[in-house]
């Protein structure tokens, strides 16, 4: 039930798949919200501030994700589905991994790109790895920008497929992600 | 006759041969002896502080004939630091200096006074933001002199201010900006 098995999702895969989903919508929405906050707003410290928080969180989830991913097995994909529908879920899937990942790290980029440290929900300061120039932490923005939209608009359709599958093929694949499919 | 075509050309040269005194200088940017530093007042408290790290200059000066200076500067407005990358960026960007679209801030000055106290006044054409508007600038010549690798320095110290929104920047109001100039000549061989 923690564990995967070859046919259904474990507890831990599960929770990590809706933490991150929450936590990426939410992060997509206040991006936009505080970019956009003129410099007398109580929230222009306060939302930068808990939205590189939860930034750091995502990737770090992002990091345990595929370890977990590693070591347990993949369930497999239900009989039903055509091989193209397994083709395309399974790109898919991949994007919204390097998507997450590049959309983490240009973030990560524009704060820390001359030198100075991100605070992590202010336990402690994520380091600088990498001191970039001007024009490349601007190159960052861009990517944070547009991947993040590339990002939410694929994990849209990734949703309303799984709704599809749910409501129009009455199938298992996202009684998999909710933990139904075990007591099936 | 000749004597009067000789001494009519010597009238015309005349006023050139002061000019043999008169100087090009380049702005010492690679050791670092010119700074063009920026202070905003931040929300009537304190200042944010910055600096351009890149631009080129260069300027003629003659000490007897101070009004004949002239000086060009061009600054590379993607340089912009006020130590902290967020906001470096948020200044680049459409709100402030718009780097995208003008990559180049520059000086061209238009006239000169020093007096005698080595005080006076710079004025030029100003562009920053795509927008041109005269700037004046008050300058306090240091000193000239050799300098002890066998090159001859001059410098100056200027400063001047101007509303933000004159260059089209209207996110900040009525703000001012301070400039500080730091400058060091180095004379070209």
């Amino acid at each position: 039930m923690i564990r995967n098995t070859s046919t259904a999702y474990g507890l831990v895969a599960v929770a990590l798949h809706w933490s991150m989903a929450l936590i990426l919508f939410a992060l997509f929405g206040v991006g936009l919200y505080m970019t956009d906050l003129g410099y007398y707003d109580s929230l222009y410290h306060i939302a930068p501030w808990w939205h590189k928080s939860f930034g750091l969180l995502v990737l770090s989830l992002l990091i345990v994700r595929l370890f977990w991913k590693m070591v347990n097995p993949k369930p497999r994909p239900l009989a039903a589905h055509k091989p193209w529908e397994k083709k395309i879920a399974s790109i898919s899937h991949r994007l919204l991994y390097v998507l997450t990942l590049i959309v983490g790290c240009s973030g990560y980029l524009i704060s820390t790109s001359k030198g100075d440290g991100v605070e992590f929900f202010g336990w402690f300061d994520v380091p600088s790895v990498l001191k970039i120039t001007p024009e490349y932490t601007d190159l960052a923005g861009d990517v944070h920008f547009y991947l993040a939209w590339a990002l939410v608009l694929l994990a849209g359709a990734h949703g309303l497929a799984a709704l599809k599958h749910h409501y129009i093929d009455r199938d298992d694949t996202l009684n998999n992600m909710t933990l139904r499919k075990h007591k099936t | 006759m000749k004597k009067l075509i000789a001494s009519a050309l010597l009238a015309t040269t005349l006023p050139f041969t002061g000019n043999a005194l008169a100087a090009d200088y380049t702005l010492d940017t690679k050791g670092a002896h010119t700074a063009i530093e920026f202070a905003v007042s931040h929300l009537g408290f304190g200042w944010v502080n910055g600096r351009f790290n890149e631009f080129e200059g260069s300027f003629s000066f003659d000490e007897a004939k101070p009004e004949d200076s002239t000086l060009n500067v061009t600054i590379k407005t993607t340089t912009v630091d006020s130590n902290h990358a967020e906001r470096d960026k948020h200044l680049r960007g459409a709100d402030y200096l718009n780097t995208d679209k003008f990559g180049e801030a520059t000086f061209k000055s238009t006239s000169f006074k020093l007096g005698e106290d080595k005080k006076g006044t710079l004025v030029g054409d100003f562009t920053l933001n795509g927008v041109t508007k005269p700037l004046t600038i008050d300058v306090k010549m240091t000193n000239a002199g050799k300098d002890p690798w066998g090159g001859e320095r001059i410098g100056f110290k200027g400063d001047a201010s101007f509303a933000l929104k004159d260059y089209n920047i209207t996110k900040l109001g009525d703000a001012e900006v301070e400039l500080d100039l730091f400058v060091e000549g180095i004379k070209n061989k």
